[in-house]
């Protein structure tokens, strides 16, 4: 174990109790989690501000029931990381995609959505938009794809659509059951929460629709959910897509730059998955790089 | 037989039980008569037995998506599965 997840498990032992086993948990390269028993500690990305994750911890610790409450509201800093605990959950089961709760998890994106900003601490704006320009910037590549995710990038609309409470950072990934095996789903992952166009929390599964890449059953079962529960992002609009194509635009040139930058990172070919997002792309900027296959019968 | 365009030579080929002659030079086919009722006939049998359209899906789609029908259930599911789990 690294001497940054050691000291994360002695936090851990602190609320979990002295003799519970320490785990690492597989995550984004920039964060560690480590679980202690019942106990999950943080450790967030380097450079994450104190003052605005504080406010996002203390909002989760209002939002039981549709976010995972923190274990502890405190944020201790160890090794110039910043530290939050959190109660372990189970996670949504990677092995069988099919079975993840896409009805369970739009009706809390809809109720977060609910949940009036002046009832939370002041909040920083929600984590969106700022990942896609951050995944754009690091796209550092020249050749055609990267060209074509460019190009996608610099034809998106201004940003509209509904503000209000939204998670900022939202996939399967963000979803728990707690306590495990008998609770309820829950949202976790205060990060990226804050004010800003709620449509972005719906983005990436109307992006992975729109590429070809999720089923379109699951897909409106999601969006149907979404809608039965009043989601508010959606509220009002006589075609969902008026208010989630922006943000869908946006979320395809995020996975594309970053599907991009991961297959130049590991020296290899894009794959058929990547392809389809840069695909999506050529289209979102108006230029089908790719000439359709004349029919051979 | 000689091509009737640029007097190139000319091959048969047999097509599914149809005559089709095709200039070696100029690529031109030829038809003998009866044959493109019998192609048109067998172009409307195969419209006929291709299997029809996904239905549109419920909410709508974007007009930049994937053409229509572009997802094909099941063998890309794996490989992007990481994107469902991960930002």
């Amino acid at each position: 174990m690294p001497p940054l997840a050691r000291r994360l498990a002695e936090i851990g032992r602190a609320h979990a109790g002295p003799g519970a086993p320490a785990e690492l948990i597989p995550t984004r390269p920039d964060v560690m989690i480590v679980r202690v028993g019942a106990i999950v500690v943080k450790a967030h990305a380097p450079g994450m501000d104190a003052a605005l994750l504080a406010p996002r911890v203390a909002a989760s610790a209002r939002l039981g029931g549709i976010m995972l409450p923190p274990a502890d509201t405190g944020i201790t800093q160890v090794e110039e990381r910043l530290v939050s605990v959190w109660p372990a959950g189970e996670p949504v089961d990677s092995g069988d995609p099919d079975a993840a709760p896409w009805e369970a998890a739009a009706r809390l994106l809809a109720a977060l959505h609910s949940v009036p900003v002046a009832a939370l601490p002041p909040l920083p704006p929600a984590g969106g938009p700022g990942r896609m320009a951050k995944t754009v910037a690091a796209l550092n590549g020249g050749g055609p794809e990267e060209d074509v995710v460019r190009a996608a990038a610099a034809s998106l609309p201004p940003a509209a659509g509904r503000t209000g409470l939204a998670h900022g950072d939202w996939h399967f990934g963000q979803l728990v059951r707690h306590p495990p095996e008998a609770g309820e789903w829950t949202l976790i992952d205060v990060d990226d929460l804050g004010v800003g166009d709620q449509a972005w929390d719906l983005a990436r599964p109307a992006a992975w629709f729109a590429c070809g890449l999720l089923d379109p059953a699951a897909w409106d079962r999601f969006l149907t959910a979404y809608l039965d529960a009043g989601g508010p992002a959606l509220a009002g609009a006589a075609d969902p897509w008026e208010r989630l194509d922006g943000p869908a635009r946006a979320l395809t040139v995020q996975l594309a730059a970053a599907a991009l930058i991961s297959a130049r990172r590991k020296g290899r070919q894009v794959d058929e998955v990547e392809r389809m997002l840069v695909d999506a792309c050529a289209r979102i900027a108006g230029t089908d790089v790719r000439p359709r296959e004349p029919h051979t019968q | 037989m000689q091509c009737p365009k640029c007097r190139g030579n000319m091959r048969t080929y047999e097509r599914n039980g149809v005559h089709i002659e095709q200039c070696e030079n100029c690529r031109g086919i030829f038809l003998d008569y009866g044959e493109l009722e019998t192609l048109t006939r067998l172009e409307s049998q195969y419209s006929q037995h291709a299997p029809p359209p996904p239905p549109p899906p419920a909410h709508g789609a974007p007009a930049w998506g994937a053409p229509h029908g572009g997802y094909h259930h099941g063998h890309r599911q794996r490989s992007w599965v990481g994107m469902l789990f991960s930002s």
